[in-house]
C-alpha cells in the first residue's frame, strides 16, 4: 500500500533529531550551526532568504559552517545570491546546484564558479518566475529566513522588508518543508503579524540585525546633464504623448532624473494629474519631490529603502501601511502588479543589439534578471484596457480595428557610452559569447527586442512600434546609437526617412530647449536637498551624507 | 594634448545676431566653448584643443552632425576640452548655438 | 513639504562662476573685463598637457546689485580647482587696484563682491599664485581702507582653502551656506601630512563639522548664514555692505580679543559638538541635522554679534 505521509513523516523525523537543541521554538545562537546540520539533509532544496535587498545573512553564515561530509549536494533556490557565504556554500562542498534570479555584487564570482564547474546552474529566472516555480517544481525542504523581531510562538513581524518571506514560507511550510526564522529580537508582543506562528518551527536572535543594501539610492548629485537631457527626451517624447498612469522606473540614474525633474520639467508640460500617479516601485528616495508636490496618489513596494521608513510610515495615503503604522511589501504581488496593472516600464540596461535585444549580462558578470524581464514585458493575458496602452497597440498594428489589443510601452533608457566609454549598442550581446563559453541553451536577454517599444539615448527616441521590418529597426537604433561604431555605421538617407515618419524624434524635433538640460532643472540636487524635501523624515545612510 | 582644426561648410549662415556666445567649464569630463561670428559666409571653423588623444574622427563626426542640424555658417568656434564624451560635445555645441540665436 | 528656494531657484554650489555672477547682479548690467573673447589665459597650463580656459577660470567685471554699481570677481571652482595662478591672479589684484584707485571719484563702486569658490593655490603655477594671493591680500585691505567693503560670499564646490581661506579672513564680511566651507589646510593637505587618525578627508560629516558653513557662522569665521540657492546670497550680499565695520586700529584690536578668547574657551576641544557643548547650544551633537530653518532660528535666537573683522 502507498505511503501517503512520506513526508509529513520525515519532517517529524528532523524535528525528533533536534528537540534538544531547541527550547519551544527558540534556539540559542551558538546551537544553529549544529541544528542545521541535523535538520538538513544531503540533497535538499533550500531557500536561504536573500535577495536584491535584505538578506539572512546569520544564517547564511551559520550554514557555511556545517560539516560538508555530512551536508552536501544542496540545491539552493533562492531569488539573490548576494553575499560572500552564498558563494562559500559552494566553493566549501556544502551545495552544488543553484536556481536563483539576481547576484548583483557576486555577479563576477558567479560567472567564475560556474566556468570552473563548482556550480550547476539551473537556471536563472525572473522574480516571479522562481517564485512560481516554488510551488510546481522547486518546492524547498527547508528554508531560512529573516525577520525583524518575533514572539515566542514564532509569529514574525518582517516589517517594511517584508519582500520574499511570505511567498517563501507559504511554499515551504505548506509542503512539510521546515522554516527558520532569524530575527533582530525576541519579543513579547510583535507590532504585527506579517507571518503567522504556525508556519515558523524555530527563531534565533541573531547577534546584529539583518543586512539591508540601499540599492534604490540614487544620489541626485551623481546626475549627469546628459541624463537630465535623456529624461526631458522621455517626458516630452513619452510620458506627454503616451500619457501612462500606472508605471514602474527601474534603478538607473536616468529614470532618477526623470523622478526629479516631474516637479520641474513635468510642471511646465502640465503633466502632473496626467502621467505617473499609480506605481509599481520601490521607495525611491529620488520620488520624494514628485509626492511632496501632488505628482503621486499610490505606491506599492517590492521591497523597503534603508532610510526610509519614517518618510513612508508618515505617508500612508501614499504607500502600503500597516495598522502597526510600517511599510509592509511585497515581491511577488508587486512583480505582479508590475507586469499586469502598469501600461509603462521605463529603465535601463547595459547592452542593446541592432534588433533592440538588450542584456546587461558581461563577459565575466552574470548580474542575473531580478524583475526587469516582467516588468518590461507585455503581459499577454492582460485583458484590462487604459489610453497609453491601446494608443501603444494601435502604433504597433499600424491600425485601431476591434481586436487590436494594446501593448505595454517597454522603454529602454541609455547613454551611448557607458562607464569607461563603452559603447551601450553592440553588434552582438556580450551574453552570446558567454553563453557559447558555458554552453548554456539559450543565452541570458533581459529584455528581448520584441518586447521593447522605445530606446531613449542623448539623441533622441527610437520608437520601435512604428518599424515595420528589422531593417527599420536596425536603423532606428543606429539612429540614436550617436557615435558608437553601431551609430557611426547608420545609413544616413534611411535614418533621415525614419526621422521623417517620427520613428526617430531628435530633441529638436520635440521642440526640447537645450540650455534647460542643467542639473539646476533637478527639483533636488543632492541627497541633502531629499531631506529637505522629506521634512527631514528620509535618514539616509551615512555613506550618502555630504554635509 | 592635441590640437587640430576642422574646417567645413554650412548650408547657410548662423541665424541670430550675437556676435560672440560662451558656454561651458573645462573641467573634467567637460568643456568651453567660444563661438565667434566671423562674417556672413557659409564657412565654419572649428579649432580644438584637448586632452583626449586618438578621437579626431569622433570629432569630426560631431562637429558633421552639428553642422547639418544647426547650419552655423560664418562662425569660428574654439573649444578646450578635458576629455568630455562625444554627447557631451554635441550637446555644447548646440547650447552654443542655441546661445548665438537666443541673444539678440 | 515644498522646499520653493531648492525647486525653483537655481542653486550657488550647483551654478559655475558666470551663473552665480548673473543672478547676482541686476539682469543685464553685468559687464566683463577681460572676457573669454580676449583670450588671456595661462601661458604655463600647455607645458603641463593640460588644456587652458579663456577666462582663466577668473571672470571679473562691474554691474549693479539693487541699482548700486559694484565690482565683481567670481572664480570658475571646476577649472583647476578655482585655483589662484598668475592670469586669474593678476586679474584679481588689478580689479582691486581699480576699485581702491576709483574710490571717492564718479568711478567708484559700493562694493567689491567676491565669489571665492577656490583650492588655493595652482600648483602648476605655485609661485605666481603665492604671489597672487599676497597681493589679493594687500590688494583687499587697500580697498577697504579706501572706505569699499570687501564681502566674500562662500558656498562653491571647490569652498575657499589654502591661499583662499587667509583672503576669504581678510574681508569686511563673509557670507557663507552649509554647503561652503573655510580653511587653509585642506582636509586632503592634513590627512596627507599628519594622517588619517588627525583627520579623514573621506569623513564627509567630519569635514563637514570642522569647515562647513554651519560651523564657521557658529565660531565667528563667518557673518551670515544663507541657504544655499543664488537668491539667498544676492539678498544678503546686497545688505553685507550696511553692517561691515571699517577696517580701523579699534577693529582690529577687537577681533584680536575675541580670537584670543575663543582659543581660551575653546582651544582643548576636538571636534565643534564639544565646542557647542561649551557654548551652551541646545543639541550640540545635531547641529548639522537641523533643518535650514531650524537653524537659521537658533543663529538668530543665540543673537551672536561678533565683529569677526
Amino acid at each position: 500500500m502507498t505511503d501517503w505521509l512520506k513526508q509529513k513523516k520525515e519532517r517529524a523525523r528532523r524535528l525528533e533529531e533536534v528537540a534538544s537543541l531547541v527550547s519551544g521554538k527558540v534556539v540559542q545562537p551558538a546551537d544553529v550551526t549544529a541544528l542545521l546540520e541535523r535538520i538538513i539533509c544531503s540533497g535538499d532544496r533550500v531557500c536561504l532568504e536573500g535577495d536584491n535587498q535584505k538578506q539572512a545573512d546569520f544564517l547564511a553564515e551559520c550554514l557555511t559552517r556545517v560539516d560538508p561530509s555530512q551536508v552536501h549536494d544542496l540545491h539552493i533556490v533562492q531569488s539573490g545570491l548576494v553575499l560572500s557565504e552564498h558563494l562559500d556554500l559552494f566553493r566549501l562542498g556544502i551545495a552544488r546546484k543553484l536556481d536563483f534570479s539576481y547576484s548583483g555584487p557576486q555577479s563576477g564570482a558567479i560567472a567564475r564558479a560556474l566556468d570552473q564547474g563548482k556550480i550547476k546552474l539551473g537556471a536563472i529566472h525572473t522574480y516571479i518566475e522562481l517564485f512560481a516555480r516554488y510551488y510546481v517544481d522547486l518546492t524547498p525542504n527547508v528554508s531560512l529566513i529573516a525577520a525583524v523581531s518575533a514572539d515566542r510562538n514564532g509569529n514574525l513581524y518582517t516589517g517594511p522588508n517584508t519582500e520574499d518571506t511570505p511567498t517563501i514560507v507559504e511554499a515551504t511550510a505548506y509542503k512539510n518543508g521546515i522554516v527558520i526564522a532569524q530575527v533582530n529580537k525576541i519579543v513579547d508582543t510583535v507590532p504585527r503579524i506579517d507571518i503567522p506562528g504556525d508556519q515558523i518551527d524555530f527563531i534565533v536572535e541573531a547577534p546584529k540585525p539583518f543586512y539591508v543594501e540601499p540599492l534604490f539610492t540614487r544620489d541626485p548629485a551623481a546626475v549627469t546633464e546628459t541624463q537630465i537631457l535623456m529624461a526631458m527626451i522621455a517626458l516630452k517624447g513619452i510620458y506627454a504623448e503616451y500619457r501612462p498612469r500606472r508605471l514602474n522606473h527601474g534603478i538607473g540614474f536616468a529614470t532618477a532624473a526623470i523622478e526629479l525633474l516631474l516637479p520641474t520639467y513635468g510642471e511646465q508640460l502640465g503633466l502632473r494629474g496626467e502621467v505617473a500617479t499609480h506605481w509599481a516601485l520601490n521607495p525611491h528616495p529620488t520620488l520624494i519631490p514628485a509626492i511632496e508636490s501632488g505628482w503621486v496618489q499610490q505606491i506599492h513596494c517590492f521591497g523597503s529603502e534603508v532610510g526610509m521608513d519614517r518618510y513612508m510610515s508618515a505617508r500612508p495615503d501614499i504607500y502600503f501601511i500597516g495598522h502597526d503604522g510600517t511599510l509592509r511589501s511585497n515581491r511577488l504581488l508587486c512583480q505582479n502588479a508590475g507586469l499586469y496593472a502598469c501600461d509603462m516600464f521605463i529603465g535601463s540596461t547595459l547592452q542593446i543589439d541592432l534588433a533592440g535585444n538588450s542584456s546587461t549580462v558581461t563577459p565575466d558578470r552574470i548580474a542575473g534578471f531580478g524583475g526587469a524581464p516582467n516588468m518590461g514585458a507585455d503581459a499577454h493575458g492582460r485583458r484590462h484596457v487604459s489610453d497609453a496602452w491601446l494608443k501603444a497597440g494601435r502604433e504597433a498594428a499600424g491600425n485601431d480595428g476591434p481586436l487590436v489589443r494594446g501593448r505595454k510601452l517597454v522603454v529602454q533608457m541609455v547613454e551611448t557610452f557607458g562607464e569607461g566609454m563603452k559603447p551601450a549598442f553592440v553588434e552582438e550581446l556580450d551574453s552570446i559569447a558567454l553563453a557559447r563559453k558555458l554552453g548554456m541553451p539559450l543565452a541570458p536577454v533581459m529584455i528581448f527586442g520584441d518586447d521593447v517599444t522605445h530606446i531613449v539615448t542623448e539623441e533622441g527616441i527610437a520608437n520601435l512600434l512604428l518599424c515595420r521590418n528589422a531593417d527599420d529597426v536596425e536603423q532606428a537604433i543606429r539612429g540614436v546609437a550617436g557615435y558608437t561604431p553601431v551609430g557611426l555605421a547608420r545609413d544616413r538617407a534611411k535614418v533621415e526617412a525614419l526621422r521623417e515618419r517620427g520613428v526617430i524624434r531628435r530633441p529638436e524635433d520635440l521642440g526640447i530647449n537645450l540650455l534647460q538640460a542643467d542639473r539646476n532643472l533637478l527639483a533636488a540636487r543632492s541627497i541633502r536637498d531629499l531631506v529637505t524635501w522629506s521634512d527631514g523624515l528620509y535618514a539616509p545612510p551615512s555613506k550618502f551624507r555630504n554635509w | 594634448m592635441e590640437k587640430f582644426t576642422i574646417h567645413t561648410q554650412a548650408k547657410a549662415v548662423l541665424r541670430g545676431k550675437s556676435s560672440n556666445a560662451f558656454t561651458g567649464v573645462v573641467a573634467s569630463g567637460n568643456l568651453e566653448i567660444l563661438f565667434e561670428r566671423k562674417d556672413n559666409s557659409l564657412d565654419v571653423t572649428v579649432e580644438v584643443m584637448t586632452a583626449s588623444h586618438g578621437y579626431q574622427a569622433v570629432w569630426e563626426a560631431v562637429i558633421k552632425d552639428f553642422v547639418d542640424r544647426t547650419s552655423p555658417g560664418g562662425v569660428h568656434i574654439a573649444i578646450h576640452d578635458n576629455g568630455a564624451r562625444p554627447d557631451t560635445v554635441l550637446l555644447r555645441l548646440m547650447q552654443g548655438a542655441r546661445l548665438m540665436g537666443a541673444q539678440s | 513639504m515644498i522646499p520653493e528656494n531648492i525647486m525653483n531657484e537655481p542653486s550657488w554650489y550647483e551654478s559655475s562662476a558666470r551663473a552665480r555672477i548673473n543672478g547676482l547682479l541686476d539682469a543685464g548690467s553685468f559687464s566683463e573685463i577681460l572676457g573669454p573673447q580676449d583670450k588671456i589665459m595661462s601661458p604655463h597650463l600647455a607645458l603641463f598637457d593640460l588644456p587652458p580656459a579663456f577666462d582663466d577660470g577668473m571672470i571679473i567685471g562691474r554691474g549693479l546689485i539693487d541699482g548700486r554699481p559694484v565690482a565683481v570677481a567670481a572664480q570658475e571652482g571646476q577649472f583647476m580647482g578655482g585655483t589662484f595662478a598668475e592670469v586669474s591672479g593678476a586679474k584679481l589684484v588689478g580689479l582691486l587696484r581699480s576699485v581702491a584707485s576709483a574710490a571717492g571719484t564718479s568711478q567708484a563702486v559700493s562694493t567689491v563682491v567676491l565669489l571665492l569658490d577656490t583650492g588655493g593655490v595652482r600648483l602648476q603655477e605655485a609661485n605666481a599664485g603665492e604671489m597672487a594671493v599676497s597681493e589679493t591680500i594687500r590688494a583687499v585691505l587697500d580697498v577697504r581702507r579706501a572706505g569699499v567693503p570687501v564681502v566674500a560670499l562662500i558656498g562653491g564646490r571647490a569652498g575657499a582653502f589654502g591661499g583662499g581661506g587667509l583672503v576669504t579672513a581678510c574681508c569686511s564680511h563673509i557670507v557663507i551656506s552649509e554647503q561652503g566651507r573655510i580653511s587653509v589646510s585642506g582636509p586632503e593637505v592634513i590627512e596627507t601630512n599628519k594622517g588619517v587618525e588627525e583627520f579623514d578627508s573621506h569623513d564627509r560629516a567630519l569635514v563637514w563639522r570642522i569647515t562647513g558653513g554651519r560651523s564657521r557662522v557658529l565660531l565667528g569665521g563667518a557673518d551670515s548664514y544663507v541657504k544655499g540657492d543664488i537668491s539667498s546670497f544676492r539678498q544678503t550680499a546686497a545688505q553685507a555692505r550696511n553692517s561691515a565695520p571699517s577696517l580701523s586700529l579699534e577693529t582690529l584690536e577687537r577681533e584680536q580679543e575675541r580670537l584670543e578668547q575663543r582659543l581660551s574657551s575653546y582651544g582643548d576641544c576636538r571636534d565643534t559638538p564639544e565646542i557647542w557643548t561649551l557654548a551652551g547650544l541646545p543639541t550640540p551633537d545635531k547641529i548639522a541635522d537641523l533643518t535650514e530653518d531650524e537653524f537659521i532660528s537658533l543663529l538668530a535666537k543665540g543673537g551672536r554679534r561678533h565683529d569677526a573683522r
